[in-house]
């Protein structure tokens, strides 16, 4: 124990003698650990908010019953398997607007919800006839109390003018849901006698189809358990583009810890040589190594974990308000931390510096105690390096090209960007090396050829922190394009699909056809518009119904990705559809496919005639005609409508509409407001990306500052006999700037052409995999003008310090680099 | 009763039970041009207390045969048995043993550890080996003239003082066999008859075997016994 205790004091003495080769190191896995934690703490805090919502259930992942043929269960087949001894519990879902926010409604069955459910306990306490017997309760989270301003006890109205029972406050419930006894739900929402779906008590025996048939027909068919529900299925994309970044940046912080441990393995090399000389046995010192690498990660991977708590705390509000404003998920603004994130967390930084410290490990395993007789040059040594190298680069390549010709899936298309970005990077100092000797074939001076050949020497120090940058830099290059691209179109697209002037939302249908007819009235309205909505399901994916009517306002200015001659009149006649690009792809529709549309109690068969871009939206769309949509959903929700005006009168319209209709106007907006609000959402979004960006960059220069002020000690050796030759120590600090920021500017030029690679993976094939739609791809040169002068300044800001200390270096200092020499 | 010198009595000593026993050993390097064999059956006793000097040109195998014997490296053939123990054809954890317990080495180049101080250097053999006594540490670095520099780190140390820390690291432990690898060819003839006329007196005092590599016959001259190794034998000088 004392032998072991001695060796590892031995090995920790190194970094006390080398206090900044430490701070890199700790920095590198601190830096790695906060951005990979910061990102699940995000990630983790949605999907608690999104298990939240399925636990009305009980334990996620129930299996269901519902409809064979439409969108609902009769109540009847829910009365007929109780009868045969089913173990099944009635859900009516819906969404209910209340005010200006929507809301989702839950009807459950309290004696026959699974365990687990936080209505189960009703069913034991005493609050169970409070719940059951009128007026009933609304059980709701503490925020959705907040949000709608009322207190416990209230009974806000809908939309559709029904008063919700008595609000009671539930931490168990998830933010945004409302939970009400079913037979309330079924008048709240309009449904009597029909059901959503019918939830399988998980811990009955599981039924299967021909047991059911048996039963119900084919009216009813099962369905598998889904993970968290709905909003998990919907977000998922948004969390794996969230995990890709966070790994982005946790890699490019293990280049950091990979570089400084590469750098104590130089340092150490003699000390290992004694240790192994004197005795010390290779597996207690290869022990001492690993246990170092351990106490090394968890002390940094705590204050990693740390610092990821608050960059998670920093972004939270803006992820909050996309997952709000995209896929209409409550996530709760108050960070909560589960200890199995500061495990997975501590695990990670574990893994990663074993990770990082692999190759000097594997080289100590195999250090032969004595020097080796014949050194190899140091040239000779990197060219195999080099090509060893290049192999690997060409095969991560051959590994993206095979996943792009035959996977299948996000993951297929994170794989692609992997082995380009890896193959990419681990090729740089091939072509970096390839540059600077053209570079030194050029130059004429004695001092220009060091210049050049002195600069390919420093690669091999430098190309861990090149590679970095690189990936950084192509990240910011391609995040950058797509966003860029994204926000071109979305803006083009935003104006062709808002062209109304006014978009308002009445409070309740009856409401709305008495604004719509006072409208019609008015001279200065030239269409009013209803755009009515029912909610489906097709395929268990939720999918929106929208009916308008036939309007110059469609027919010119909603474009069409594809569509067949007289698409349009078609709508119009009912003898067709118009789908969304995410939902055609989904379901593999093309022109002239057949859409089997679940309605309230039946199929509608329609073709497809349309094709069009819906960017954004995680839930599929189909464009109907209003007509069609009120004979297939009856009760389709008829309350939003947009009006033509002239531009220059919609202000005072609004003004006259609010006046006139009070709080029968649930909601009244112009195009310009509408507009805001969807490019705010957007920004929100892209917010998140742009500071995970943001942070990446700073992680490379880090990187690239470590490596620099980590090689300043080994620079010695070269620069003393140029000093000692007649170059003053400023004219060499000005040197070494110079070689940094053509190393960075080469990084930078080869970003540009990688960054473009990856956007086009990104648009092409992650956005396309992940989100259902592809965008058109645009490249903006201006922003790679900003990337070169971005690299330029992160690496003169990294060089700044160890450049500085050069210069700095004493004659004596430089003279012992002789005095060594024997 | 007869008087025996001491020289007589190392080598019954050695005829008895030598400490050090190196029965024809070879040893080959792989170059471009082909095998090149730099000890071609090398035969060798060492008694306990006494000391040879292992004399040769540059390129002649006497580091080669000194690692073999310091169980740094494996012979191609023959024998080497220290104590009675058979250091060839042993695993590598148990050479570990066998340096770490029973054997001091003073490189050339001294090989301390750079972020250890001066007192920890010397004593950081003894520790990994649960040898460490520290009247015998106190007494070393009160002899090599180290106690002023005990809070020092090598980089700050002559080359002398470097070199006394090693001989005193490789002491510290009172090794069976001490193997020094010309431990002054780094210093001028004056520091390096000083830090041998030190070595030389602390090694009477443990008691253990001493072999010495060195170009110098001056050198050589002071210790009990010289060998020469030429052409890959070894021969009297």
């Amino acid at each position: 124990m004392r032998q072991a205790y001695w060796i590892f004091a031995t090995l920790l003495s190194h970094w006390r003698r080398h206090p900044l080769n430490l701070a890199t190191l700790m920095v590198g896995l601190a830096i790695a650990t906060a951005l990979w934690s910061g990102v699940q703490a995000l990630n983790q805090q949605a999907r608690a908010s999104y298990d939240r919502a399925a636990a009305v259930f009980g334990e996620a992942g129930l299996a269901s019953i519902v409809s064979a043929r439409g969108a609902f269960v009769a109540q009847d087949a829910y009365v007929a398997l109780r009868r045969a001894g089913w173990k099944v519990s009635p859900v009516l879902e819906g969404s209910v607007r209340i005010g200006a926010a929507s809301y989702r409604l839950i009807g459950v069955e309290p004696l026959t919800v699974p365990r687990g459910s936080p209505v189960s306990g009703l069913a034991t306490g005493g609050e169970l006839e409070a719940f059951l017997r009128a007026p009933g309760q609304t059980l709701a989270a503490p925020e959705t109390l907040g949000e709608l301003g009322v207190a416990e006890g209230a009974t806000p109205s809908t939309d559709k003018g029904k008063a919700l029972p008595p609000l009671v406050r539930d931490g168990t419930v998830a933010p945004g849901l409302l939970v009400v006894d079913i037979g309330a739900a079924q008048d709240i929402l309009g449904r009597p006698g029909q059901l959503s779906r019918l939830i399988v008590d998980g811990d009955a025996a599981q039924p299967d189809a021909a047991a059911l048939a048996a039963v119900a027909g084919d009216a009813l068919r099962l369905e598998a358990a889904a993970e968290g529900g709905d909003l998990a299925r919907l977000t998922d994309s948004f969390h794996l583009n969230l995990t890709a970044f966070g790994l982005l940046a946790f890699i490019v912080g293990l280049f950091i810890v990979h570089a400084s441990i590469g750098l104590a393995f130089e340092q150490r090399l003699g000390t290992l040589r004694t240790m192994r000389a004197v005795g010390v046995p290779l597996r207690l010192l290869m022990a001492a190594l690993v246990a170092e690498m351990v106490l090394a990660a968890l002390l940094a991977g705590a204050v990693g974990m740390v610092c990821g708590y608050f960059i998670a705390a920093a972004l939270l509000p803006d992820v909050a308000a996309s997952l709000d404003g995209l896929y209409g998920a409550h996530v709760s603004g108050q960070l909560a931390i589960a200890p199995r994130w500061w495990a997975s967390g501590l695990g990670m930084a574990l893994a990663g510096a074993l990770a990082a410290s692999a190759l000097s490990l594997a080289k100590v395993a195999r250090l032969p105690v004595l020097s080796v007789a014949k050194p190899l040059a140091w040239r000779e040594a990197q060219q195999v390096q080099l090509r060893r190298q290049g192999a690997f680069a060409v095969f991560c390549l051959v590994v993206a090209l095979l996943a792009y010709v035959a996977g299948h899936g996000l993951i297929a298309g994170f794989v692609v960007i992997a082995g380009v970005l890896l193959g990419a990077a681990l090729l740089l100092p091939l072509a970096l090396s390839g540059l600077l000797s053209a570079g030194e074939g050029t130059a004429k001076q004695a001092l220009a050829q060091w210049f050049w050949a002195d600069t390919r020497q420093q690669l091999s120090g430098l190309s861990l922190a090149l590679m970095a940058l690189l990936l950084a830099l192509s990240a910011n290059v391609g995040v950058g394009t797509m966003v860029e691209g994204f926000r071109k179109t979305f803006t083009g697209w935003l104006d062709e699909r808002l062209n109304a002037e006014i978009y308002f939302d009445a409070a309740s249908a009856a409401d709305g056809a008495r604004i719509a007819a006072w409208l019609a009235r008015q001279p200065q309205v030239s269409a009013v518009l209803p755009v009515w909505r029912a909610e489906t399901r097709i395929k268990g994916w939720p999918v929106d119904v929208y009916g308008t009517r036939d309007h110059a306002t469609y027919r010119v200015h909603f474009s069409l990705l594809s569509e067949l001659p007289g698409a349009w009149d078609k709508v119009r006649d009912g003898e067709g559809v118009l789908v969304s690009e995410q939902l055609a792809r989904r379901m593999g529709l093309g022109l002239g496919s057949t859409l089997a549309i679940p309605t309230g109690d039946a199929v509608w068969e329609a073709p497809v005639v349309g094709l069009y871009p819906d960017y954004g939206n995680p839930k599929g769309q189909v464009r109907v005609n209003v007509d069609h949509l009120v004979r297939h959903w009856p009760d389709a929700r008829r309350t939003s409508y947009s009006l033509r005006t002239a531009p220059e009168q919609a202000e005072a319209l609004i003004g006259t509409m609010q006046a006139q209709f009070g709080a029968s106007l649930a909601r009244v907006v112009d195009q310009a407001s509408l507009k805001a609000a969807s490019t705010r959402i957007f920004e929100k979004t892209f917010a998140v990306t742009g500071a995970l960006n943001t942070l990446t960059l700073v992680v490379s220069g880090i990187a690239l500052f470590a490596s620099l002020l980590a090689l300043t000690g080994l620079r010695l050796a070269q620069l003393a006999p140029v000093w000692a030759l007649g170059v003053p120590r400023r004219r060499l600090a000005d040197l070494e700037i110079g070689k940094l920021l053509v190393l960075a500017a080469i990084t930078a030029v080869l970003a540009v052409p990688l960054g473009l690679v990856l956007a086009w993976c990104l648009v092409a094939i992650v956005n396309v995999q992940a989100f259902g739609w592809r965008l058109p791809f645009h490249v903006f040169p201006l922003q790679w003008v900003v990337i070169l002068a971005l690299a330029l300044v992160t690496a003169l800001l990294a060089a700044v310090i160890p450049v500085a200390r050069l210069g700095r270096t004493a004659p004596q200092d430089l003279l012992r680099v002789f005095a060594n020499e024997r | 009763m007869t008087v025996i010198d001491r020289t007589e009595r190392s080598d019954r000593a050695a005829d008895a039970a030598p400490l050090l026993r190196v029965s024809g050993v070879r040893k080959s390097y792989a170059t471009p041009q082909g095998a090149l064999a730099v000890l071609k059956g090398v035969d060798l006793t060492l008694a306990a207390g006494e000391s040879l000097a292992l004399l040769g040109e540059s390129g002649s195998g006497k580091s080669t045969l000194l690692h073999l014997i310091g169980g740094l490296d494996d012979a191609d053939a023959g024998e080497i048995v220290l104590d009675g123990v058979r250091v060839t054809g042993m695993p590598d954890a148990e050479r570990a043993a066998l340096r770490r317990e029973k054997i001091g080495i003073v490189f050339q180049q001294f090989n301390l550890v750079p972020s250890l101080t001066v007192a920890d250097n010397l004593a950081f053999q003894a520790r990994i080996a649960g040898r460490f006594d520290a009247a015998w540490q106190d007494e070393l670095m009160r002899r090599l003239g180290l106690a002023a520099l005990a809070g020092r780190y090598p980089e700050q140390l002559s080359g002398g003082q470097q070199q006394r820390v090693a001989i005193g690291r490789a002491l510290a432990v009172k090794p069976r066999l001490l193997l020094a690898d010309e431990p002054t060819g780094n210093l001028d003839a004056a520091t390096g008859d000083e830090v041998l006329g030190l070595a030389l007196d602390l090694i009477r005092r443990t008691g253990c075997g001493f072999l010495m590599v060195t170009h110098s016959t001056r050198l050589a001259a002071r210790l009990d016994r010289q060998v020469m190794l030429a052409s890959g034998v070894l021969v009297t000088p």
